[in-house]
């Protein structure tokens, strides 16, 4: 394959179909949690967050990766999150991270994800 | 005293023996299957307890001051202390000189349960009795006191203010109908021992009333429906207890030994849990000292509900107000019985199980590079003769976020010629308190782990924490032998007593609020104290120590959402500025913060007080 020409590589392709993926445990944590689809995805989350440096955890990717059928993604970052509370302090719109990340822990992951 | 009846029996006495039956059966097999749902090794502690004596000493010390005198609530306040402690003292004095009477006077009536309580009817006054000068004025003294009291609550259904409460709990209906018969059995008895005083003799009470009874009324015909009433009051009395308030008087005298025994809380409903849930009696101290009370809302949702929906095992309110509660602490600090209303909402929270668990096995300690700076010398140099030691400062995620705090500290540490090291500059793992207080024990004493696994090869002899989230957590669930734990407001008294930081007064006016983990959690009231006041003057907020109100940022509520965070602050900040202080001053990074949100005055941490004052 054509790993590095000139410093540039190919990488695979990140194109989603949306037919594909279900949303239905999206649309779960929606319901239990409203604040889930209130997120504008600013970053001051990612910014301020403890687990960025080891699994590259930020609660507004997980949001965005949950709604496009990319759980195994966002359980990897997940799986660091010291429920430290940063994310709530700095968040603008004053959502309650730590609550929807508890809402996930129990909705997702009732299935192993291939 | 001579016997009237031969048989020593009426049929009145039946609802009372019913009731009581009934109740002593419950309570024993309670006892014997809370005993039994404590953890093997809690049980073992328990028994063993029993046959020492240093602690049965204490156990008896206090079900005398908690079960009968009420102690905690005197101090709290005189008249509500006078209330509980006259009729629980009473009632026992009534009991114990009831037996004594039987004892003496008709000991072949010993075995009959009922004949203390109803001496009075069976037997006719002699000689023997001194003339009623000293058991029967004791009695009658007694039920004088017990009547003050009933006449107390009652004023208190109404003007509880009185008796320093804001607000009272709601009764339920089994806590009515025992509330109710309880104000009915002593005036039952005063009116039936009344009615026979002129027969079995009385004292300053009972013999004036039988006086005036006689005046108008004629015995034979009122003595025997008196009795039956006082009689059916305590039957209804016993029988309710069970699911009443009330259950908290024999609840008590077995958590008081459990509690010395230092059975600690493991599962929410069972074991030690339930017995603290069946001890409290709704008396809505915690009402007023939730801090979630400035809502009107969430007055639902304090200690007091809490132990009723858990007798109740309403699951899903208990799980709502597990999870929405600051775990300021402050219930578990003012509760006259010592109900642990912030432990067993973490053991509730415990309970809840998730699918996603955090696996923190991918972060490596050896990237944690800890260099110590070289030991400067202060700006003391007559001081510099005192053995330095490294000092490992870890700032913690809350103060990460408020950085000037971290700046004052280095700034002070370098002031004083200290050798310091940052373990978490550049980022680090959090201490694990805040997964704790979400009742994930197992995360949380991984990152513990991997914690403790930096600091021990750091060869750090102090370890300095600017948040006391963390010194909770770092005191209680690590083990660093050898480095000492501190927090920076002790670690600043200490610099200051030793002369290394020295601090020019000016005439500010601070107050200090004291953080929830700080003060309640750790018991660190002092130290900041005296910090603050090398640095300026020092007023006290409305509530201070033990009964300072949470800021309202705790991280210790999962559900509790920013806005309806927001009148918690405001009341915080109301009590703060009550000596109308220049600056308010905490200890922690996140009241800090949460304060500085709202506060029409500065608010700093003391390290920056410390910082801009030093030489």
């Amino acid at each position: 394959m054509m790993d590095n020409i000139f410093g540039f590589k190919i990488s695979p392709s990140s194109a989603i179909n949306m037919d594909k993926v279900d949303r239905a445990l999206f649309r779960e944590l929606c319901r239990v949690e409203p604040d889930a689809a209130r997120c504008m995805a600013c970053g001051s989350c990612s910014a301020t967050c403890p687990a960025a440096a080891f699994s590259g955890m930020s609660i507004r990717k997980v949001l965005l990766c949950l709604q496009r059928g990319r759980e195994k993604e966002a359980f990897g970052m997940m799986s660091n999150c010291m429920l430290c509370g940063k994310c709530m302090m700095v968040c603008p719109r004053g959502i309650n991270t730590r609550r929807i990340i508890l809402a996930i822990s129990s909705i997702y992951g009732k299935e192993e994800v291939k | 005293m001579r016997e009237i009846y031969l048989s020593g029996y009426n049929n009145f006495v039946l609802p009372f023996m019913l009731g009581m039956t009934f109740c002593l059966v419950w309570c024993f097999f309670g006892a014997a299957r809370i005993i039994i749902q404590l953890p093997g090794s809690d049980r073992k502690k328990f028994f063993l307890s029993l046959i020492n004596p240093k602690t049965m000493a204490k156990n008896i010390r206090d079900w005398f001051c908690d079960c009968l005198f009420h102690v905690k609530l005197w101090k709290r306040n005189k008249l509500l202390g006078y209330m509980h402690s006259s009729i629980a003292f009473g009632w026992f004095m009534l009991i114990v000189i009831g037996h004594i009477e039987v004892m003496l006077y008709t000991p072949d009536r010993v075995h009959k349960i009922w004949y203390p309580i109803f001496f009075r009817y069976f037997v006719a006054v002699t000689e023997k009795t001194m003339k009623g000068s000293f058991f029967f004025f004791l009695m009658d003294f007694f039920l004088l006191v017990v009547l003050s009291g009933i006449i107390l609550a009652i004023v208190k259904r109404a003007h509880s203010k009185l008796f320093g409460m804001r607000r009272t709990t709601r009764p339920s209906l089994p806590d009515l109908i025992g509330l109710y018969s309880l104000w009915c059995i002593f005036p039952l008895r005063l009116l039936a021992e009344g009615f026979t005083a002129d027969i079995s003799g009385g004292s300053f009470l009972t013999k004036s009333l039988n006086v005036v009874l006689h005046s108008f009324l004629s015995d034979s015909m009122n003595m025997l429906p008196t009795w039956w009433a006082y009689s059916i009051a305590l039957g209804i009395f016993m029988c309710v207890l069970p699911f009443s308030r009330y259950m908290h008087i024999p609840a008590e005298i077995l958590l008081i030994p459990m509690r010395n025994a230092g059975i600690k809380i493991s599962s929410a409903r069972k074991g030690f849990a339930k017995i603290q849930v069946n001890s409290c009696p709704s008396c809505g101290v915690c009402i007023d000292a939730c801090p979630m009370g400035a809502v009107k809302a969430n007055i639902k949702d304090s200690t007091v509900y809490l132990n009723r929906q858990l007798k109740r095992g309403n699951s899903r309110r208990i799980e709502e107000i597990s999870d929405k509660c600051l775990l300021c602490g402050k219930c578990t600090a003012v509760c006259p019985v010592g109900v642990e209303g912030d432990k067993i909402r973490i053991a509730q929270r415990a309970t809840k199980q998730y699918n996603l668990c955090p696996d923190y096995s991918n972060i490596g300690t050896e990237s944690f590079k800890i260099d110590y700076n070289k030991n400067v010398i202060g700006l003391n140099k007559h001081v510099s003769n005192i053995e330095n030691k490294r000092v490992l400062y870890f700032a913690g995620c809350m103060t990460a976020l408020t950085p000037v705090i971290m700046k004052s500290m280095t700034s002070l540490l370098g002031k004083a010629g200290i050798s310091y090291a940052v373990m978490d500059k550049d980022g680090g793992i959090c201490c694990g308190r805040p997964m704790m207080m979400a009742g994930r024990k197992e995360p949380a004493l991984e990152m513990i782990a991997k914690n403790t696994e930096i600091i021990k090869s750091s060869g750090a002899d102090i370890l300095l924490l600017s948040c006391p989230i963390c010194y909770k957590v770092f005191r209680e669930s690590y083990r660093l032998e050898g480095i000492r734990i501190m927090h920076h407001t002790e670690y600043l008294e200490s610099l200051i007593s030793e002369g290394r930081l020295s601090l020019r007064k000016n005439d500010v006016r601070y107050v200090y609020h004291d953080p929830c983990e700080l003060g309640r959690g750790c018991g660190i009231y002092e130290s900041p104290r005296k910090v603050i006041s090398s640095a300026g003057s020092l007023v006290e907020a409305g509530k201070h120590h033990k009964e300072s109100i949470c800021c309202g940022g705790s991280v210790g509520s999962l559900s509790l959402g920013f806005d309806k965070r927001k009148a918690l602050t405001e009341s915080a900040l109301t009590s703060l500025t009550a000596e109308s202080p220049d600056v308010i001053v905490t200890a922690c990074p996140l009241c800090r913060s949460t304060f500085n949100r709202y506060s029409d005055r500065p608010v700093n941490d003391i390290a920056e007080i410390v910082d801009k004052s030093s030489l």
